[in-house]
């Protein structure tokens, strides 16, 4: 049933407030959400005042800055900083999107951060992503053929390789997923957008020879059809996929196979 | 099976859970067809009592019984009904995670509408064969 009473640590409370730097030009204000698993306190919002004149054009490189200069507990993922990896993806100011990617510029206002919504926290802004990597490893991402590979490499016609553009690009940053109601709530059964795409990107690839099986293990109220075509998914993606056509191209093969 | 104290399964074994359970594809199309099928159905039916606003008993009663309306409304029945059932179904397997109450919603939704669907078919027969 619908949980009425938070669970523990949900309620966020003002953290510190850190001031601004004596001689700043551009100042922006970053409230982050911290939450220390070692202290056992609740989340709290940290206040911090960024000189964008001597500061990067990114969030992520405003974070690095409190990091570096400010405060060095804040904890964060990152490694590529140019939106390949996944690493940095957090929700910023109400969307879920690549720290990396995101311009500070285009931030009204304050800037607010919290972790990828729905998801157990590990320490202020990294999520525990466990549960999302086993679903992706339940689809069984690899090529699965039983044809003995040719000699050189199984060749792709260029409209057969032209089916997976769209899809080959997605990075695992789970924007997506984390921005799905149907994933907040049932996230346990339900695949979420990211898997599917995943699985989509198999089932499309035409040196495939397991489509029949991946969509066996994809026939499923919760796998599958949790999804209610919300939108949320293509409208957050960092990288402007939509990973709801791929989940509406697996229902319609649902369909044709029947 | 996840959320209990002492939970040793790996998250690979939580994830592929009791696996598919190989339905759902019936229901999604069966929704998806009756709601395009109610569009135009809902339409006349809606356009027809407004046309029949203030007539006379009989009048309707006429209307009810002609054979064409008869089984128009007849299909409308089935089809509202069903959609309805399939449509609550959602919401409850969405939102209510105890198995229990679940299947009991589950079946007083399905009841309920099987229940009202047989009630109006009969209304409209019993008008239909006097």
């Amino acid at each position: 049933m619908a949980e009425f009473t938070l669970p523990a640590n949900s309620k966020v409370v003002p953290g510190k407030t850190y001031p601004a730097p004596a001689k700043a030009g551009r100042l922006r204000e970053f409230r982050i959400y911290r939450w220390d698993p070692d202290t056992g306190a609740n989340p709290r919002m940290d206040v911090y005042q960024i000189d964008l004149d001597a500061c990067g054009p990114m969030v992520l490189d405003a974070l690095i800055k409190i990091k570096n200069e400010i405060d060095s507990t804040l904890t964060f993922r990152r490694s590529c900083r140019e939106g390949v990896c996944g690493s940095c993806a957090m929700n910023v100011g109400g969307t879920n999107t690549l720290a990396c990617t995101r311009a500070i510029e285009d931030c009204a206002g304050t800037v607010k951060i919290y972790p990828l919504p729905h998801m157990p926290v590990v320490k202020d802004l990294v999520p525990d992503l466990t549960q999302a990597y086993a679903q992706l490893r339940s689809i069984e991402p690899w090529l699965k053929a039983d044809t003995q590979p040719p000699d050189r490499e199984r060749l792709q016609s260029q409209a057969e390789r032209a089916e997976l553009d769209g899809l080959w690009e997605c990075i695992l940053c789970f924007c997506c997923s984390t921005s799905c109601p149907s994933y907040w709530w049932n996230g346990d059964r339900y695949l979420g957008p990211a898997i599917l795409l995943q699985a989509y990107r198999w089932i499309a690839d035409s040196r495939d020879e397991a489509i029949g099986e991946r969509l066996d293990n994809l026939e499923d109220p919760f796998r599958l059809y949790r999804c209610h075509t919300i939108m949320n998914c293509t409208k957050t993606c960092p990288k402007g996929l939509n990973p709801a056509k791929a989940i509406a191209e697996i229902k319609k093969l649902m369909v044709a196979r029947r | 099976m996840s959320g209990k104290a002492f939970d040793t399964r790996s998250p690979l074994s939580r994830a592929r859970g009791l696996g598919p359970a190989k339905e759902g594809v019936a229901h999604w199309w069966a929704q998806r067809v009756t709601a395009a099928a109610l569009v135009p159905m809902t339409l006349w039916f809606v356009v027809s009592v407004i046309l029949l606003a203030g007539a006379e008993h009989a009048t309707v009663v006429a209307w009810v019984g002609s054979p064409v309306t008869t089984v128009a409304l007849l299909l409308l029945i089935a089809a509202v009904f069903h959609h309805a059932q399939l449509g609550l179904q959602v919401v409850i397997e969405d939102y209510v995670h105890n198995e229990g109450l679940k299947i009991a919603g589950l079946l007083v939704i399905k009841a309920a509408a099987l229940v009202l669907a047989i009630g109006a078919a009969f209304a409209v027969l019993r008008i239909a064969l006097g």
